[in-house]
């Protein structure tokens, strides 16, 4: 091997992201365990809360997601267990906040301020146009086709 | 008109800097509680002498009280534990669950401060506490006499939110019927 230096960035792009999940919290189904990542992937850590259940190393997030997995063993769906979790953490939880009354500005928040700015962009400008094409004064126009 | 128009940006930069700056301060860490007006999720818990009397929601019943959750390895209890004695000796009901802590660890912890509770629960798998949706320790609920839910104190019970909150709360719990 004549370059050491290429084959330890090539090994080092195989190796997987870390995840918090510990072996001994995964189902045996995977099936069951893929659900069971992605709702966790959704779920807010309350304890730090810029992570996900599935990323974080915190003891209750390791408890939220056996409660997640003893859910979808239960036979829940995927949005049953979301709503268990929901019911006790409230809507903070979901990483992806919910479209509902209190929400509303959030989500249309932008659209509508990329509505209004544009609105305000075409008015301008149109105000522009036709305030830099005034006719030509006759003295302009003698210029114009004296050249 | 036309210099309306061109302070409305500053006007707007202003209001969003009054709205993120009444944002900070609040403390993020602070998750309102889903269970406030609600009546207490159902738990059995056993306590933490092998054999000894547990702790189960039926208990929140006739009289307001105070659950508290601790752990003997939550920095912030210790802090908290002599307001707990006094809401004690002012006759208050306070019952303990001790969250994710072994129960021997518990035993030492009350055996060196100081027991304060009517009676402590050991939450060791720590379903109970989710069910309550701790976010930490030490939290504290004040439950009416039908068992529900009427206050949330997150972080240690100091005793100026003891006196200028939670003692008055539970004075009015206390003469409803």
């Amino acid at each position: 091997m004549k370059r050491p230096g290429l084959a330890a960035l090539l090994l080092l792009m195989l190796a997987a992201p870390a995840s918090a999940v510990q072996p001994d919290e995964m189902l045996a189904n995977p099936a069951l365990e893929a659900r069971a990542r992605s709702i966790s992937a959704e779920l807010r850590c309350v304890v730090c809360q810029n992570q996900s259940i599935d990323d974080s190393d915190a003891p209750l997030a390791r408890d939220l997601r056996i409660v997640v997995r003893e859910q979808l063993t239960l036979g829940k769906s995927d949005t049953e267990t979301i709503g268990y979790i929901v019911t006790r953490y409230g809507n903070f939880v979901l990483l992806k906040p919910p479209l509902e009354p209190a929400t509303y500005a959030l989500w249309a928040g932008p659209f509508a301020l990329l509505g209004l700015g544009g609105a305000a962009l075409l008015v301008w400008s149109r105000r522009r146009q036709t305030a830099e094409a005034p006719p030509l004064s006759p003295a302009e126009a003698a210029e114009l086709d004296r050249l | 008109m036309q210099r309306l128009l061109f302070i409305l940006p500053v006007i707007a930069f202003l209001a969003l800097v009054g709205v993120f700056g009444f944002g900070l301060t609040k403390d993020p860490k602070a998750l309102p509680s889903q269970l406030i007006d609600r009546p207490l999720p159902p738990f059995k818990l056993p306590g933490i002498e092998a054999g000894g009397p547990g702790l189960a929601n039926t208990a929140f019943q006739g009289e307001p009280a105070l659950l508290n959750v601790f752990a003997s390895w939550c920095a912030a209890c210790p802090q908290e534990h002599p307001v707990l004695t006094r809401i004690s000796g002012e006759g208050f009901a306070v019952y303990g669950i001790a969250w994710k802590d072994k129960p021997q660890d518990t035993r030492d912890w009350i055996a060196r401060f100081g027991n304060p509770y009517r009676a402590i629960a050991a939450d060791e798998a720590g379903h109970t506490a989710i069910d309550l949706g701790i976010t930490g320790v030490p939290e504290s609920f004040v439950v009416d006499r039908k068992g529900r839910v009427r206050f949330k104190q997150i972080g240690p019970i100091s005793p100026e939110i003891w006196e200028a909150t939670i003692k008055p709360l539970m004075l009015k719990l206390r003469a409803e019927t």
